[in-house]
């Protein structure tokens, strides 16, 4: 008993330990940012260029861009990457962060089923497409986790003029509560349209019968901003290695990583520091 | 199926199979370490607050991980009482975890196997001599075969967790991404054969422990 006890300690003691010394590089960030950036492969693309360069590594927190921002305020993370205007402007003026950054964008497209049961497909209004989803009661995923896309979703029911919601007898609606990637297997599964960025989109490998349905509304551009965390609020931030990721990703060098990045012939994400504000 | 033998043949999956067995085993050690002691006191000694403390126990059984990984979240993160500590998204987080979820398991399974030869054998170990702590050693190497299946109980709650140690791991690439956790990406990655894949590599590894588990207790015994 002793024996087995002892050998198990040994092997736990070594892999745990040789597994933070084999990772424990000098210098590190944790940097919140969004699933979407993560589910489409960005990250795991152009960050390794960066430590190439640097030397610093990047440790990513994948969340909605709600809780990425939260994770932030809490001071556990040294820099973040979303894409949420509205979010973000109150991030900044509660004081947590700025020096804001355009870094890429793309846009959201609607997805749906091949048999396309709204007759929406091919529209390039998004408010006259949803209108017709909840006219027709066919089944729509909502992310339902204050995400990013979550929020722009809502902000278009509300342009629309109406929030569907299973207590109001919605049940076409469903509020999943997960990523862009869950909401994706949801409407696989059940058939249904839903909201999604266009680099996950284009990534992700179980799309069954779903294909783009509305693309190319102006109201549906999706753009990515890098905030550094404000000195004085978040002394405990990584200041100098986050300073260090936002000017690389901004920079020639980083921006044409993020244009090279690419799926199936496509590019997934459009650099676009130089853009205005 | 494809993607299932590049990501098998790569360095990045030998460390996220080496970060899964070494969160998993550290873990099940402190809850081995914390849970045998406890649990063999349970059933040998009799003070105020034993029946509640065992009710206690055996309802930490169901102990949901997502809500000890909020609150250890919550006591870890920078701006919590413990934030000093910087442990939050990092491995040491995902032991302490893990090592919160095993621990009653170990003491409760513990607890019965020797409650069971306590009341066999505790009027013969008392006619000898031996005082009740004196007891405890004896009682645990009768009972070993299922003193292991409570230690490996324990392996079995840690290594196949994904609710809490997503929260206070954060599922980091290279650094706190585990099997359990890069099985939840993978499917929300729309990867699902890949994911399955990396499903049944975990299955086997835990087969793999225990089998080697049992032999190590087997060659013992002979």
């Amino acid at each position: 008993m002793t024996r087995i006890l002892m050998a198990l300690m040994a092997a736990a003691l070594a892999m745990a330990g040789g597994g933070s010394r084999a990772q424990s590089p000098p210098q590190s960030i944790v940097l919140a940012s969004t699933t979407s950036l993560q589910d489409s492969g960005l990250l795991d693309a152009i960050l390794p260029k960066f430590t190439a360069e640097t030397g610093i590594t990047v440790r990513v927190i994948a969340q909605g861009t709600g809780q990425a921002l939260a994770t932030a305020a809490r001071g556990d993370a040294d820099i973040v990457l979303v894409h949420d205007p509205e979010a973000e402007d109150k991030f900044i003026a509660e004081g947590h962060g700025g020096e804001r950054r355009q870094i890429a964008w793309n846009d959201f497209v609607i997805v749906g089923p091949a048999g396309d049961p709204a007759h929406v497909a091919g529209s390039h209004d998004v408010l006259a497409a949803l209108r017709a989803i909840a006219a027709a009661r066919a089944p729509f995923v909502s992310r339902g986790d204050k995400s990013g896309t979550d929020a722009l979703e809502k902000r278009l029911w509300r342009a629309v003029g109406r929030q569907p919601s299973l207590a109001g007898g919605d049940d076409w609606y469903r509020d999943i509560g997960g990523g862009m990637g869950a909401a994706l297997n949801a409407a696989a599964g059940m058939n249904a349209y839903t909201l999604s960025d266009r680099g996950t989109w284009l990534s992700f490998a179980n799309k069954a019968s779903l294909k783009i349905a509305i693309e190319g509304d102006p109201g549906l551009l999706n753009r990515y901003d890098v905030i550094l965390l404000d000195a004085k609020k978040h002394p405990e931030a990584r200041q100098e290695p986050a300073r260090r990721l936002r000017d690389w990703l901004v920079s020639s060098t980083g921006q044409s990583a993020i244009g090279a990045y690419t799926k199936q012939g496509q590019t997934l994400f459009n650099p676009s520091a130089a853009a205005p504000k | 199926m494809e993607d299932f033998w590049i990501t098998l043949g790569s360095g990045e999956f030998v460390r996220i199979v080496a970060l899964s067995l070494g969160v998993s085993l550290s873990a099940t050690t402190v809850a081995i370490v914390l849970g045998l002691p406890l649990g063999a006191a349970l059933a040998v000694f009799r003070f105020p607050g034993r029946r509640a403390l065992i009710v206690i126990v055996n309802a930490l059984l169901g102990l949901p991980p997502v809500v000890v990984g909020l609150a250890l979240y919550l006591l870890l993160s920078y701006s919590g009482p413990l934030g000093m500590l910087r442990l939050l998204f990092t491995p040491g987080a995902m032991v302490l975890a893990q090592a919160v979820l095993a621990t009653p398991i170990v003491t409760a399974l513990v607890h019965r196997a020797v409650a069971d030869l306590w009341v066999e054998y505790g009027g013969a170990l008392q006619v000898d001599g031996a005082t009740r702590l004196r007891a405890i050693p004896s009682l645990l190497a009768m009972g070993r075969l299922r003193v292991l299946t409570a230690g490996l109980a324990g392996f079995g709650r840690t290594i196949s967790e994904v609710g809490a140690i997503l929260v206070v791991g954060g599922n980091i690439a290279g650094y706190t991404r585990t099997m359990t956790t890069a099985i939840a990406l993978e499917t929300s990655k729309g990867n699902l054969s890949l994911a399955l894949g990396l499903g049944f590599v975990l299955i086997g590894i835990s087969v793999a422990v225990s089998a080697t588990v049992f032999t190590l207790a087997a060659e013992e015994k002979r």
